[in-house]
């Protein structure tokens, strides 16, 4: 078949088409997925607290966002207060941002009252796939740079740094910028006022 | 050309990563491990059998001046549905490969093959063009993988296979890519004849 051609109507014509075409598509597309996309975020986010807490059987009691400034730059953290079925202060869970290798990193660490880490996860990073990524692996319970357990009241570091925490093999920016947030979700979480005193919380808020 | 012998070509005669060289970024980026090469390899093909369909049905309307915007904003929309399909279905994928996937728009391979293949032949050769050549990145990539992480994690697939003594960073990282890579690439040759 013979080609259209390539004056300027038709040019304009069959781009214009094109993009018009494929854009209602895509919004099509991202109509239908919204919802599901959505889901699984909430999904992440509720299994996130159970691991971290190392408890299935727990509420969220209280959830707070705290601004807190670190190094100059405004930091965003959510605390979820969670206690469990007895309604027992079991500590909270820190979602907690930091620029990792290849983007934000973001976490979320379990604290019990005392400050000492329950466990964590990472709830959306853009790490190098088999470098940085391994994060979500290396910083477990019985692994090479187990934080499980660990209180940051001082500021944990990787071993380069002078710290006891053994950095990924390869990946040392991003062990940093996972043990900053670390220790970020920690001072925000020391910052808040405990899950019972809810209007002491909000103050805080305000006055942040 | 019949449907096997366009699959066969794709995978064998003008294979993309080991004859064809095309699309080297993602194959040096992604195959730090067998699954995510592999992962890599089968997304970039169901983007690749899309756009061929489609840039081959809308290439008699397609004026020669500006055909290669028109392939870009089909090849984009395309990359953009199968983002939002994993982010919503395959969160495991997602969590895997996220930041790779938007890249697929400015893979050659895709490209490549709409102006070499699609813009010239009937829509379903360009739907078996676009399986074949897929299949073949898939492989390449799968195979580059497997290498890579059985000498640098000592796995396969996540089964372990070497005790870690005997593991060689350098296989996951960049460098070892291009190492590989250049081995992989002097054998299928020499195989070939």
């Amino acid at each position: 078949m013979k080609k259209l051609e390539s004056s300027l109507l038709n040019m304009t014509l069959v781009l214009t088409g094109v993009a018009v075409v494929m854009g209602g598509i895509l919004a099509f597309v991202n109509h239908l997925t919204e919802g599901p996309i959505a889901q699984q975020k909430e999904k992440t986010l509720a299994d996130g607290i159970k691991t971290v807490m190392v408890c299935n059987d727990l509420a969220v009691a209280n959830t707070d966002e705290v601004k807190q400034t670190v190094d100059g730059k405004e930091h965003t953290f959510i605390i979820y207060q969670v206690k469990d079925a007895q309604g027992k202060d079991l500590g909270a869970a820190v979602q907690s941002t930091t620029m990792g290798f290849g983007g934000d990193l973001k976490v979320l660490v379990g604290f019990n009252p005392e400050g000492a880490i329950l466990g964590y996860t990472l709830l959306e990073h853009a790490e190098t796939p088999g470098l940085g990524a391994k994060a979500d692996q290396w910083f477990q319970k019985g692994q090479k740079g187990d934080i499980i357990g660990k209180s940051p009241a001082e500021p944990l570091t990787v071993s380069k740094d002078g710290g006891q925490v053994d950095a990924i093999t390869a990946s040392t920016i991003t062990s940093r910028a996972f043990l900053k947030a670390v220790n970020n979700a920690y001072n925000a979480y020391k910052a808040t006022p405990a899950a019972d005193a809810q209007t002491g919380a909000s103050e805080q808020v305000k006055k942040e | 050309m019949n449907a096997i012998q366009i699959i066969k070509n794709g995978i064998v005669k003008e294979n993309p990563t080991f004859v064809l060289m095309l699309g080297m970024c993602p194959t040096l980026a992604t195959t730090t491990s067998a699954m995510n090469g592999m992962s890599m390899g089968l997304a970039t093909m169901v983007v690749l059998i899309c756009t061929n369909f489609v840039i081959s049905c809308l290439k008699s309307i397609t004026p020669d001046k500006v055909r290669i915007p028109v392939f870009i904003v089909v090849i984009a929309a395309f990359v953009t549905i199968l983002q939002l399909v994993i982010k919503a279905f395959l969160p495991d994928i997602d969590a895997a490969l996220g930041l790779f996937i938007p890249l697929i728009v400015v893979n050659c391979v895709i490209l490549g093959r709409a102006e070499a293949f699609a813009a010239k032949n009937s829509p379903i050769a360009s739907l078996f063009d676009g399986i074949g050549i897929g299949l073949g990145f898939t492989l390449g990539l799968t195979l580059l993988g497997i290498c890579r992480e059985l000498l640098g994690s000592g796995s396969v697939f996540g089964f372990v296979l070497l005790p870690e003594t005997y593991n060689i960073l350098l296989f996951v990282l960049p460098p070892g890519a291009f190492i590989m890579l250049g081995f992989l690439i002097a054998i299928v040759n020499k195989i070939r004849g």
